[in-house]
C-alpha cells in the first residue's frame, strides 16, 4: 500500500491498466469438488489469483485442549506457496498468514451451524498457488464452496471481494499494482441472504463518502460472486443426474 | 478419523497380490495414468501439476540471482523442498516439514542433482560473485500413494519447462533453463513376497518396505532410496533395478 | 421422509437457497429466516407433509439410536475399544456391551485393531457421545468377505423400495449382503460374484439420483453373471 510509481493506474477515461472500469471486477472462475481425499474442496480464480481450498470435518478436534463441549470449532490455515508471488516466499507461516487464517476462521464460524457438532473441529485449508492481490478474498470464497461441497450445514455461502482506492478513484477488486501503489484496500465478506458483514479490514486513507461508495460496489460484487459459487456446486452435482435421466 | 485399514481389506488385498492381481485391476508392474500440465503458475519461472492415478502434486521453480557457495564460485545453486500439506490427506498435520517431507525432498533432489539434469555450470552470472539459484518447491495436493514418483515427475517437468528470468533482474534476456537429461524415479513396494510398482495408498499401508530407483536417459542409476521397516533380498533388488530401467524409459517417453 | 418422484431431474439446492416463502415449516437440513425457509446443506429439495427440507447429497454420517452399523476397531483401552463407524466421532464400545466376559486389561484378546464388527447404536447424547453395543442378535465380529464403503446418503437406494434392490442384488449374485446405516456394506460370497456385487453397489451410489436404476443394475449383473430362469424375483420400483 505504500509503494510509489509513475505508472498511471487509472487514466483520464477512467480505465484501469487491465482495461477495467472502476466498478468492474476481474474475471471469476469457480470449480467445486476438485480433490479426492478432502471431504470438500474448491478451486477459484479471481483475475490472476489461483486458489485451492479443502475441508476435512467435522472430525475429532486436535489439539484436544481446543475442543469446545458445546460446538465445533472452525480452524482455517491460509498458506501462500513459495512460487505464488514474484519474490519467492520462504515456506512456512508468517505473521500475515496467521492473521489471515484467524479472520477467515472467524468469518466462517459465523455461518457454519457449529452447534450441531460439539467437541469437533472443521478444518479448512487454503493454498494460494498464484497471487495477484485479493488472495484472502479468493481464499474465503473458495473455502465457503469447499464447506458446502463437504455437506457441512451452514446458513449461507460466503463470497468475499475487496474494494479500494488508486489514483484517487474508488475501485472494485484491486489488482496487484493498484494494491501496491494505491491509497486504500478494503477486503470484505458478506452473508448474502442478510448482507451481514463477516470479514472487514481496511488500510490506507479514505473519506467517509469514498468508503461508502466502495462498500456498495464491494457488496454488489460479492452478490455476483455468490451466484458463481452456487453455480459451481450445482454444476458439479446436477450434471450427472441430468445425463442419467435421459 | 485415523486411517486404520480393516483386516478384511488387508486380507483380501494380500490374497490378490499373492495371485498377481491388485485391487484396482492393475498388474504388479503397471504404473497408473500420468497426467502432466506445465506452465500452470505464471508467477513461477517453471511449474507443473502432475497426477499419478489419484495422487496429485504441484511443483514450482523460482530462479533468483544470488551468491554462490564459496567452494563452487562459478556454479549455480539448486535447492529442493517439499511439503505434505494437510489438504492432501486426513492424516497430514499442519506444521514444518516432518521426516517424511524431508526425505521426499532429499530423494527428489538427489535424482536431479546426481544426474546433472540442470546444467549448473551454465548458471554463472558473474564468476565468483553471482549465480542463478534454482528453488524447486513441491506440494502434495492429494495423496493416494507414491509421492516419490509423483513429486519427481512434477519437479522434473517444472524444471524442464522453466525460464531463467534474466529480464526481471536486468541480467540479460530470458532463456530456457539449460537441461541435460530427465531423471525418472520408479518406486516399488514389497507386499508379502511380491514387489509392486507404483503403490497406491492402501498398498503402501500393507507394505513392509519400499525402494525408489532413479535412472537417467542412458539407463544408468543416479539415486536410490530404500524405505520402510522391512528388508529386501538381493534378488528383489535386482528385479527392482531391471524394472526401474524399463518403466523409467516408458515414463520418460510420456513426458517427452 | 417421503421422496419426491425420482424420474425428473432433481432440483439441487445449496446452503442459503430459499425453499419456500408461503409459510411451510422447516424440515430436515433447513432453517427459517425472515419468514422464509432456507436450505442449510447442499442437496435435493424435499417436501414432507407441511414441511420443506433438504435430502443431503454429501456429508458425513451422524448416527441415530437404533442404527445398525459396521465399524473398525481403531484403539484399545483396558475396559473398552474405540470403534470407527464413519462418524465425526469414534464410538467407544464398552466391555459391558459385548457378549463375552472380559477381564479388566484383557480386551485385546477379544477384539484387536483392524477387526471389523457389526454393532447397534444405543444412543447419542447432546454432546454427541455415541454409545454402541454388540449385545443383540446378529451383532458380532465379522470375518472374511469384503467391506465396501459408500455414502450413507445412498443407503436407501441400495436397499430399494421394500428391500427390492437389495433382494435383487443378493439373488442375482448369490452373496450375503448386509447394509449398515453408515453406508458400510458387507458382501460375502464367491470371489467373482462378490466383485460384481460390489461394482453394482458402487454403480448405485454413483447413479442414485437417476431413473431406471433397477433395470440398469439388473442388466449390468446379467452381463457378468449368467442367471438361471427361476433364480430371482422381478424387483419392482
Amino acid at each position: 500500500m505504500s509503494g510509489h510509481t509513475d505508472m498511471v493506474l487509472v487514466d483520464e477515461n477512467g480505465l484501469r491498466i487491465d482495461g477495467r472500469t472502476a466498478e468492474q471486477h476481474r474475471p471469476f472462475k469457480i470449480e467445486a469438488g476438485v480433490l479426492n481425499n478432502a471431504d470438500g474442496s474448491a478451486y477459484v480464480e479471481i483475475g490472476k489469483n489461483k486458489v485451492l481450498a479443502a475441508v476435512y470435518g467435522p472430525r475429532e478436534c486436535h489439539p484436544r485442549h481446543l475442543q469446545d463441549p458445546t460446538k465445533a470449532i472452525v480452524q482455517c490455515k491460509y498458506n501462500m506457496q513459495s512460487f505464488s508471488v514474484s519474490d519467492r516466499k520462504r515456506p512456512g507461516p508468517d505473521r500475515r498468514s496467521i492473521e489471515i487464517s484467524k479472520i477467515i476462521s472467524e468469518a466462517l464460524e459465523k455461518v457454519v451451524l457449529t452447534e450441531l457438532y460439539p467437541r469437533a473441529s472443521i478444518d479448512v485449508y487454503i493454498e494460494i498457488l498464484q497471487a495477484n492481490a485479493g488472495t484472502r478474498c479468493a481464499g474465503l470464497t473458495a473455502a465457503s464452496v469447499a464447506l458446502a461441497d463437504a455437506g457441512i450445514p451452514m446458513r449461507d455461502i460466503v463470497p468475499a471481494l475487496a474494494c479500494g482506492k488508486a489514483d484517487g478513484h474508488v475501485l472494485l477488486d484491486l489488482n496487484k499494482e493498484e494494491d501496491n501503489y494505491g491509497q486504500a484496500d478494503v477486503p470484505i465478506a458478506i452473508i448474502p441472504s442478510t448482507d451481514e458483514i463477516v470479514l472487514l479490514q481496511m488500510d490506507g486513507n479514505m473519506t467517509r463518502e469514498e468508503f461508502d461508495r466502495g462498500i456498495k460496489m464491494a457488496v454488489a460484487g460479492c452478490h455476483e460472486l455468490h451466484e458463481l459459487q452456487k453455480d459451481a456446486l450445482k454444476r458439479r452435482y446436477s450434471k450427472k443426474a441430468e445425463e442419467e435421466s435421459e | 478419523m485415523t486411517e486404520i485399514m480393516s483386516e478384511i481389506k488387508r486380507d483380501h488385498m494380500l490374497k490378490l497380490i499373492d495371485e498377481g492381481k491388485r485391487l484396482d485391476g492393475r498388474t504388479l508392474t503397471d504404473v497408473r495414468k500420468i497426467e502432466v500440465c506445465t506452465n500452470v503458475i505464471e508467477s513461477a519461472d517453471g511449474s507443473a501439476r502432475v497426477k499419478l492415478g489419484k495422487t496429485e502434486v504441484i511443483a514450482g521453480v523460482k530462479i533468483i540471482p544470488g551468491t554462490p557457495f564459496p567452494d563452487t564460485p562459478n556454479i549455480g545453486v539448486l535447492t529442493t523442498g517439499a511439503e505434505l500439506i494437510p489438504m492432501a490427506h486426513p492424516s497430514f498435520e499442519s506444521g514444518p516439514p516432518g521426516e517424511d517431507a524431508i526425505e521426499l525432498a532429499r530423494v527428489v533432489d538427489r535424482g536431479i542433482r546426481e544426474s546433472g539434469m540442470v546444467d549448473v555450470e551454465a548458471l554463472c552470472i558473474v564468476p565468483g560473485e553471482e549465480v542463478w539459484m534454482c528453488f524447486v518447491d513441491i506440494y502434495a495436493l492429494d495423496y493416494d500413494g507414491n509421492l516419490f514418483d509423483a513429486a519427481n515427475l512434477a519437479a522434473v517437468c517444472a524444471l524442464k519447462s522453466a525460464t531463467i528470468p534474466g529480464e526481471q533482474y536486468g541480467k540479460g534476456e530470458n532463456k530456457p533453463l539449460p537441461i541435460t537429461c530427465l531423471p525418472i524415479s520408479v518406486t516399488e513396494a514389497k507386499v508379502g513376497n511380491a514387489l509392486i510398482v507404483d503403490p497406491n495408498f492402501d498398498e503402501e499401508q500393507i507394505s513392509t518396505a519400499r525402494l525408489t530407483v532413479t535412472t537417467d536417459d542412458n539407463g544408468n542409476f543416479r539415486a536410490m532410496q530404500k524405505g520402510g521397516r522391512g528388508s529386501i533380498t538381493l534378488d528383489e533388488l535386482s528385479l527392482c533395478l531391471d524394472r526401474a530401467v524399463e518403466k523409467g524409459a516408458e515414463i520418460r517417453k510420456i513426458i517427452g | 421422509m417421503e421422496r419426491r418422484n425420482a424420474r425428473h431431474t432433481r432440483e439441487i439446492v445449496v446452503p442459503g437457497d430459499i425453499l419456500d416463502g408461503t409459510g411451510m415449516r422447516p424440515g430436515d437440513n433447513a432453517y427459517v429466516l425472515d419468514g422464509k425457509v432456507r436450505a442449510s446443506v447442499m442437496g435435493v429439495r424435499n417436501v414432507f407433509q407441511n414441511t420443506v427440507g433438504v435430502i443431503p447429497l454429501r456429508g458425513g454420517y451422524m448416527p441415530t439410536s437404533g442404527d445398525t452399523v459396521f465399524g473398525i476397531i481403531v484403539d484399545i483401552g483396558p475396559s473398552n475399544w474405540l470403534v470407527d463407524i464413519g462418524a465425526p466421532y469414534p464410538a467407544p464400545l464398552h466391555v459391558s456391551e459385548v457378549p463375552w466376559k472380559v477381564e479388566f486389561g484383557d480386551t485385546s484378546r477379544y477384539l484387536t485393531i483392524g477387526n471389523v464388527v457389526l454393532l447397534k447404536v444405543l444412543s447419542v447424547d447432546e454432546s454427541k457421545k455415541i454409545s454402541v453395543t454388540m449385545k443383540d442378535s446378529g451383532l458380532r465380529r465379522i470375518e472374511g468377505g469384503r467391506l465396501v464403503k459408500i455414502s450413507h446418503t445412498k443407503v436407501s437406494r441400495v436397499i430399494g423400495k421394500s428391500g427390492s434392490m437389495i433382494s435383487m442384488l443378493k439373488n442375482m449374485t448369490d452373496c450375503r449382503i448386509t447394509v449398515g446405516q453408515n453406508g458400510w456394506i458387507w458382501v460375502d460370497g464367491e470371489d467373482e460374484n462378490a466383485e460384481v456385487a460390489i461394482q453394482a453397489i458402487e454403480m448405485i451410489e454413483e447413479q442414485a439420483q437417476s431413473g431406471n436404476l433397477t433395470d440398469r443394475i439388473k442388466e449390468f449383473i446379467e452381463k457378468k453373471i449368467p442367471q438361471d430362469e427361476d433364480d430371482y424375483d422381478e424387483g419392482d420400483e
